[in-house]
């Protein structure tokens, strides 16, 4: 408690203040535009960002991860179409209440919902992450080597509907990572002198993120322009309120521990409330034509798993969604590593950090529930100028890293394949995940060898190492037992729902994979 | 030439004021000449949301009204390259005998970053232009 109040100090100095609301108005900006996402904004402000102190970078990045949650759900209320990956669900009641009239009242439950989640969640997760960081502070290299393969498998095979596509993104992502020649022997260097210190996971960040959805949105330019529902002040009338607080409640309860959990995500968390609340509801007759505890409960669900996510990055160091893993990464070029010692040893910026949330959530529901007409205006932004900011940033944002025109080569390699994995519905996640702890799974396993003289059973001389080869075992089979049963049944769970402008694949993503 | 017989007015429409006084003044002219009336609302389709591209009911509302006043109505309702050009390209197309625009103030800074439509189809039209204001 008392580090808590400690933290408000570092986070209400003006200078952190004024980053915790830039990070929020950028986060909701972002939110508000399908296909930029937090985890592209991060990527590209992690260069700009050098010259700031890293626990003013961290606040403005928590507050782009926390806004990126509000502003998606305006643009899925307002236009039918998810902001982001997290508001899919909240676009089919939402977007119908708003054609019945009642867009403010969504905008306003799914804005308060996300003040309630977001609030709760970072409670959560100031309790939780400082026991979690002390238990996992005592095991050893197998342990945390096994940790490690379990977010790689469920990050591959939960997160996506097809495992395939999963593991070639995943694989890709830790070839990637071996490049270089830190581990003694040159790999995968082709003798090119710039590629002995390997790729800089930012490039590949910023590529992916950026570059690959520039040039995904330079192949789609011209499109219908969809109809959007005009709105005025967000606001409900008290019987709204009676059937929201439930479903917030519900929501934040199914979001936090599935964003805790590796490949939690807040897709799934999301989708359940959904379900939750159509089975709860005591008004069934609306939902399909804008009932509002779907728009309550999806959306406090998203922003409670934005809260949970950060309890295994803090605490293990564990990225499990994309904004995480570049968060993580921006914490490594800080030269602080994220980890159970990071409570002892980064006090002031955790704790601040933690601090910071509250602080944003609450500017969001300041700038949001007023706002929400403003933040609809950024959708006529045409996209030649968006996206001209964009590579923009990217390529000072690559070059910048090592002043090596050579980087840029790489952002252009890496878009282009980037570009291809949209195509082809690869997910991004894997590919990024891999890309970081790739490296840091082969330290642990190089570790654990170490202190063993080579003896490869001491991986599995820790229980928890144990426990975490069972799941991974039983997360295989179960996929592999799913997987056969769907080519005997073909179930098709395709409900068509809120349409994708920019994703034409993600809907299909579903399909079979031979 | 078909001109000869019914004379063709076109009308750049965009969803708001100016084009609706635009469309307004233009449905007079055609009731007056006796003229069929084009009505052209085109978006570049660069964002997600163009509110000068009018919904879909709306367009249908519209070809009703003024099929309801006895006019004879062509609407062109499509994404397009370029809305000033596409604007141009139908009035020679179909021999316009008027082309009827709604114009708007634009500050020198607006005109530099979002150019003007209007501007562009007044100088290049093949026909006559009728530039219109909403009433204040």
């Amino acid at each position: 408690m008392e580090l808590l109040l400690e933290g408000f100090q570092t986070a209400l100095t003006p200078t952190n203040l004024l980053f915790a609301v830039l990070g929020v108005m950028l986060g909701t900006a972002v939110g508000v535009l399908p296909g930029i996402g937090p985890a592209m904004t991060v990527a590209l402000l992690l260069p700009v960002t050098y010259n700031v102190s890293p626990s003013s970078a961290i606040i403005l990045f928590a507050g782009i991860y926390y806004g990126g949650m509000y502003g998606g759900s305006t643009t899925s209320i307002l236009l039918n179409t998810p902001g982001e990956s997290s508001s899919v669900i909240t676009a089919i009641e939402g977007n119908k209440m708003a054609k019945a009239g009642r867009a403010s009242q969504a905008l306003a439950t799914a804005a308060i919902g996300s003040f309630v989640a977001g609030t709760i969640g970072t409670i959560l997760l100031v309790l939780l992450a400082p026991s979690v960081a002390e238990v996992v502070v005592k095991l050893g290299a197998p342990s945390y080597f096994a940790i490690m393969l379990v977010a790689l498998a469920a990050v591959t095979l939960v997160l996506g509907a097809s495992k395939l596509r999963g593991m070639i993104a995943l694989f890709l992502g830790l070839t990637v990572g071996l490049v270089g020649t830190q581990t003694g022997q040159a790999r995968m260097t082709f003798d090119q002198p710039l590629l002995a210190d390997g790729i800089d996971i930012v490039v590949v960040a910023v590529a992916i993120f950026a570059i690959g959805e520039a040039l995904w949105v330079a192949a789609h330019l011209r499109r219908r322009p969809l109809d959007i529902i005009p709105v005025g002040q967000p606001w409900m009338s008290r019987s709204d309120l009676r059937r929201s607080w439930g479903p917030w409640l519900r929501g934040t309860a199914y979001g936090f521990p599935f964003g805790a959990l590796p490949a939690g995500g807040a897709e799934v968390p999301t989708f359940l409330s959904y379900a939750t609340e159509r089975k709860l509801t005591k008004h069934p007759e609306e939902f399909g034509h804008g009932a509002i505890e779907g728009v309550a409960g999806p959306e406090a669900a998203n922003n409670a798993s934005a809260a949970g996510t950060l309890v295994p990055l803090l605490a293990i160091g564990l990225p499990t969604t994309a904004t995480a893993a570049v968060i993580l990464l921006a914490m490594q070029s800080y030269g602080i590593q994220p980890g159970p010692q990071l409570f002892d040893n980064e006090p002031e910026l955790v704790w601040g950090l933690l601090a910071s949330l509250f602080i944003a959530n609450t500017l969001l529901l300041v700038i949001n529930l007023p706002m929400a007409p403003l933040w609809a205006k950024l959708l006529q932004i045409p996209r030649p100028y968006l996206y001209a900011g964009i590579l923009f940033f990217a390529s000072l944002g690559a070059y910048s890293v090592n002043f090596q025109a050579f980087d840029l080569a790489l952002l252009l390699g890496f878009g282009v394949l980037g570009l291809a994995m949209r195509r082809f519905g690869i997910p991004v996640l894997p590919l990024i995940i891999g890309v970081i702890l790739g490296p840091r799974l082969e330290e642990q396993l190089t570790q654990a060898l170490a202190l063993s003289q080579g003896e490869v059973s001491t991986l599995w001389s820790e229980p928890v190492a144990v426990l975490c080869y069972l799941l991974v075992a039983v997360g295989l089979v179960g996929s592999i037992l799913a997987g056969v049963r769907r080519r005997r049944g073909g179930d098709g769970d395709d409900d068509g729902g809120p349409h994708y402008p920019n994703r034409p694949h993600a809907g299909a993503e579903a399909m079979e994979v031979g | 030439m078909s001109t000869e017989t019914v004379p063709t007015i076109v009308v750049a429409y965009s969803a708001d004021e100016f084009g609706r006084a635009a469309l307004r003044q233009a449905a007079e002219e055609a009731r007056h000449r006796g003229a069929r009336l084009v009505v052209v609302n085109a978006t570049r389709g660069d964002a997600l949301v163009d509110r000068r591209f009018a919904a879909d009911d709306e367009v249908v509302a519209l070809e009703q009204q003024l099929t309801g006043e006895g006019l004879e109505v062509d609407v062109r309702h499509e994404v397009v390259r370029d809305v000033a050009d596409a604007v141009v390209e139908v009035a020679t197309q179909e021999h316009a005998a008027l082309l009827v625009v709604g114009v708007r103030h634009r500050t020198p800074v607006g005109k530099v970053l979002l150019g003007s439509v209007a501007q562009r189809v007044i100088l290049d039209a093949p026909c006559p232009v009728l530039s219109v204001k909403p009433p204040r």
